[in-house]
């Protein structure tokens, strides 16, 4: 294969086995300064069968061989440092690190959610003003920062839903969910004790109004919609998709997954949302940190705030803030304290960094997307016209002819040096290649991923296998899921040989190139 | 703007390339009404210093220079350098959830050591990738023992952490659950008779924690096989893993739901935290979250991949075990760190000196004549003491002298207004004890 490849270049990594294959006894990484009280026996203290001698077959490694293993596994991952992340509806943007920096502060960092509030007025100052930041943005009049994930959030906004139709003398039955939503959504309804109907999408990929009108009765507690869809595309009959929930006393939740296309630009509270969350590690800019920790605020209009998962924070006189869990008509509470403070101070300096200029960041987010669709048009086939937003979704048709999906081109894609595009998703585009480049890749970086996406296009025209085959370039190559659901093995044991228990008969060592590029 | 890495000229190459005469154009879509057209009222921009400055000013208003004595769910421990270098590499740190498996086995390899290391320290058989944190933990181990057992009635140990109570009522109230609360013992632990009393063939769950709020290690092992007679499950929370170093796990519990921050996260005012939930082999189909599986590459090589997502709300939409859809990664990724740093003896040690300065602390303040210890069960670094008069009223004088006193006990248990929850950790000094018990003398000696 000559395709000449202007990302990537191959380059050795380091191998490297489970911790606890280098473990050895006797060995130490940390020394804590010696005691200054007296020792205690712990077997008087603890009863002797309360008591064991330490962790069996925990590690016992040096400090160096602790720093080089995870530096090691380190190097194995792709990550927005290295180059575009175009995961559709992930918004993989730049995590800027002044924002680490600052949630490390002493003072900050070293805060425990029950000292006294009189003591913690400048964290709960953070909260007070990224509250008001995010109703900005949002055009609501009430915000959560309590639940830990968009999941979460999501799970909170149907429980103040839920509460708010409980107080009106009936909870209702149902919630409807789009075909293009994420997986979420119907799981957390049944979470919140919720039917759930799916609406099929009419054929521009949006929601079909008039079936819309017809499933909206008196039973339906809300709709969950995701704006702008999984397709990228804007709901453009929201408003009155607003206005017939609300004639039947429903109310409208919005999955605010895809605010990088809105914010600066429209607000949901001003197009008939009556609750949304917010995913802070998109939009917002904290880490994905492989999975997580995320974090997803929930903001409402007034009607739904006297629910709010406690605690809330009021503003007493003098400007004093103050935690109140004293609310009678609340949901309760959705995790432990207050919520995930460390998220909620970088998201903070996320928007402090750009101020009203971060509607300047939503624009090159939609320009990108819409020049990479520009570009790869007719390349990739287009399953729905509608104008894109801050993401495109093709679909992988024209390659199918030779007998090469999604999933290949994703693989290859990787032997150019990017990150895959999200694959699986939406449901409702077979062979979906779901791309959001975000504002974070310049020019050059997606002028870089059209060639790239061009040139594989080529290959599944001329050389099907070695796409079908890819990736060719990683320390790994495709890896058998099926095998592993089998029969799982999820963690190590002291009777595990190294470099694993399976197939060893064909066992190839690393490093092994395929030469293929 | 510093973030943005356009020109003015290639914005204007890529809108013409696009067909577009102006940004504004593509979002015509937006119908126009509904379009802003002022820009948001938001403070900023800020330079990178400016935002440097507006936090340190906020971290100034805080606690900065007072000793404290709170634990209660987040505890002050020591945390290596290392972790922090490590969670803070780009590829850790900017890359997301490891789907493609083979740009990402550096995330899947930490998950699984993590999975193995929960294991080991929990006594159970498998581990996932991490939950939220110890209160959700605790309340999707519930909800799966609900699942396993097509029950719905759940006994709620009263000293399991008030706002993992809390979450458990939200999330029940509309899954179905029937929560009961049972009272402690005199010694601080479990009331075994009303255990036995309630225990029916209806009970889906037992929750405990230990040690439990008050800072009392429970019977787990005994509380096990009372659990087991009557077909229910045994779920042990727990809220201060450093115990494990030297307390035995819970090995007979059949769901372990902890909460890892003492694991080298910060109390960062309430999170993130990373939660744990570990169980039974048998009962992984109905784990829920992230788990990562050992497998091979086509060449036989090994690897690792997520599996067994046919649970997850991703493919199984609202059929799944739970919605949750992310693990704490990063979060657990700091914990893989710092245990492998502590290694067995570094967590043993550590353990030995929670202890011992827990009994330094108790020992010191038994010496006032009017503080008494509460419940006489064994402890770990937690203990509870009964005062003369208010605790709130003690800790506002204690502020006086710098000290963050204990937690209030009577915030979440009216009937114990007199009791504080102490907690000293190896972070807490010899002086600060002292300090403490000097200050909470004269305090208790003046008149109210």
């Amino acid at each position: 294969m000559t395709t000449k490849i202007n990302k990537a270049t191959r380059h050795t990594s380091q191998n490297e086995g489970l911790i606890f294959e280098k473990s050895s006894p006797g060995k130490r990484a940390f020394e804590l300064p010696p005691l200054d009280v007296p020792i205690v026996d712990a077997n008087a203290l603890l009863g002797a069968h309360h008591r064991h001698d330490g962790v069996e077959h925990f590690p016992e490694v040096s400090e160096i061989e602790v720093l080089r293993h995870f530096t090691r596994l380190s190097t194995w991952n792709y990550a927005i440092d290295l180059g575009m992340y175009p995961l559709g509806s992930c918004t993989m943007k730049y995590n800027p690190r002044v924002n680490e920096f600052v949630a490390r502060l002493e003072g900050l960092a070293t805060e425990h959610p029950y000292q006294p509030q009189e003591l913690s007025q400048g964290c709960l100052k953070v909260l007070r003003l990224l509250e008001r930041c995010l109703l900005e943005i949002t055009g609501m009049d009430a915000i959560t920062l309590q639940p830990a994930a968009g999941a979460q959030g999501e799970l909170t906004g149907l429980l103040l839903i839920r509460a708010y139709l409980e107080k009106q003398g009936n909870a209702r039955k149902k919630v409807l969910i789009p075909d293009s939503a994420h997986g979420t959504n119907p799981a957390t309804a049944v979470i919140a004790g919720y039917e759930v109907e799916n609406i099929k999408s009419e054929s521009h990929g949006q929601i079909d109004v008039d079936k819309l009108r017809d499933l909206v009765t008196e039973n339906v507690a809300a709709l969950m919609i995701t704006n702008p869809s999984t397709l990228g595309i804007f709901e453009q009959r929201i408003p009155e998709i607003a206005e017939i929930l609300h004639a039947k006393g429903a109310l409208l939740y919005m999955d605010g997954a895809n605010m990088n296309a809105l914010t600066g630009i429209t607000r949901p509270g001003d197009f008939g949302v009556d609750v949304m969350h917010l995913n802070l590690h998109k939009t917002f800019s904290t880490p994905h940190g492989g999975g997580g920790p995320g974090t997803g605020p929930v903001a409402m209009k007034k009607f739904l705030e006297p629910f709010r998962p406690v605690p809330v924070l009021v503003e007493k006189e003098g400007g004093r803030l103050a935690l109140d869990s004293n609310r009678a008509d609340s949901i309760g509470r959705v995790k432990a304290f207050v919520g995930n403070f460390g998220l909620l101070v970088r998201a903070l300096a996320y928007i402090l960094a750009y101020g009203p200029g971060v509607r300047q960041a939503t624009e090159d987010a939609v320009i990108n997307a819409n020049y990479i669709r520009k570009n790869l048009e007719g390349v990739f086939d287009l399953p729905y016209e509608l104008p894109s937003m801050h993401e495109v979704v093709f679909s992988d048709a024209i390659q199918k002819k030779n007998g090469v999906n999604t999933m290949d081109i994703a693989k290859r894609l990787i032997d150019y040096g990017f990150h895959p595009y999200t694959t699986a998703f939406p449901l409702i585009v077979p062979g979906a290649l779901m791309i959001e480049p975000t504002e974070s890749e310049s020019k050059e970086e997606c002028d870089l991923f059209i060639e790239a996406m061009r040139a594989i296009a080529q290959e599944a025209a001329e050389n099907p296998a070695l796409v079908k085959s890819a990736p060719h370039t990683t320390r790994v190559r495709r890896l058998d899921e099926v095998g592993a659901a089998r029969k799982p093995i999820l963690r190590w044991k002291p009777t595990d040989k190294p470099e694993g228990r399976l197939h060893h008969a064909h066992k190839t060592p690393h490093p092994e190139p395929t030469p293929t590029v | 703007m510093r973030y943005l890495p356009k020109s003015p000229t290639e914005r204007q190459e890529m809108l013409e390339s696009i067909g577009a005469a102006s940004a504004e154009e593509l979002f015509s879509s937006i119908p126009e009404r509904y379009r802003l057209t002022e820009p948001l009222k938001l403070p900023g921009p800020l330079s990178e210093a400016e935002i440097i400055q507006y936090f340190k000013e906020r971290a100034a208003e805080n606690s900065s220079g007072y000793a404290s004595f709170l634990g209660a769910g987040v505890y002050n421990h020591l945390r290596s350098v290392i972790t922090d270098v490590v969670i803070q590499r780009g590829e850790f740190l900017t890359s997301y959830t490891p789907y493609q498996a083979e740009i990402t086995q550096g995330t899947l390899q930490a998950i699984f050591e993590f999975q193995t290391l929960m294991c080991q320290l929990t006594g159970q058989e498998v581990a996932n990738a991490s939950m939220y944190d110890g209160s959700t933990a605790t309340t999707e181990a519930v909800l799966m023992a609900e699942r396993l057992t097509g029950r719905r009635r759940v006994l709620v140990a009263r000293s399991l952490h008030p706002e993992y109570r809390d979450v458990l009522r939200t999330y029940g109230r509309n899954c179905g659950s029937l929560l009961e609360e049972l009272p402690y013992a005199k010694d601080g632990t479990l009331d075994v008779a009303a255990l036995t009393r309630s225990l029916r063939g209806d009970v889906a769950a037992v929750v405990v924690q230990s040690p439990n709020f008050f800072g009392v290690i429970e019977e787990t092992a005994e509380l096990a096989r009372l659990v087991k007679n009557s077909g229910a499950l045994l779920v042990v929370a727990i809220t201060e893993g450093v115990s494990l170093g030297l307390v035995k796990p819970p090995a007979e519990a059949d769901i372990v739901a902890m909460e890892g921050q003492s694991f080298g996260l910060a109390p960062s005012y309430g999170g993130p935290f990373v939660g744990v939930i570990a169980s039974r082999d048998k009962f992984v189909r109905q784990l829920p979250g992230r788990l990562a599986g050992e497998t091979t590459d086509t060449e036989g090589r090994r690897g690792f991949v997520l599996t067994l997502a046919t649970r997850e709300q991703h493919i199984r939409r609202e059929k799944a075990t739970s919605n949750i859809c992310t693990n704490q990664a990063l979060c657990a990724l700091a914990a893989t760190v710092h245990l492998t740093l502590l290694g067995k003896e570094g967590l043993r040690e550590m353990a030995q000196q929670n202890l011992s300065k827990a009994a330094f602390a108790l020992g010191e303040l038994e010496k006032i004549p009017a503080v008494r210890r509460a419940f006489a069960g064994p402890f770990f670094n937690e203990f509870t003491v009964e005062l003369p008069r208010s605790v709130k009223l003690v800790n506002a004088q204690l502020l006086e002298e710098k000290i963050i006193g204990p937690f209030v006990l009577g915030t979440a248990y009216p009937e114990l207004t007199k009791h504080a929850l102490v907690c000293v950790t190896e972070t807490t000094t010899r002086a600060q004890i002292e300090k403490l018990a000097v200050a909470l003398r004269r305090i208790l000696e003046r008149p109210l």
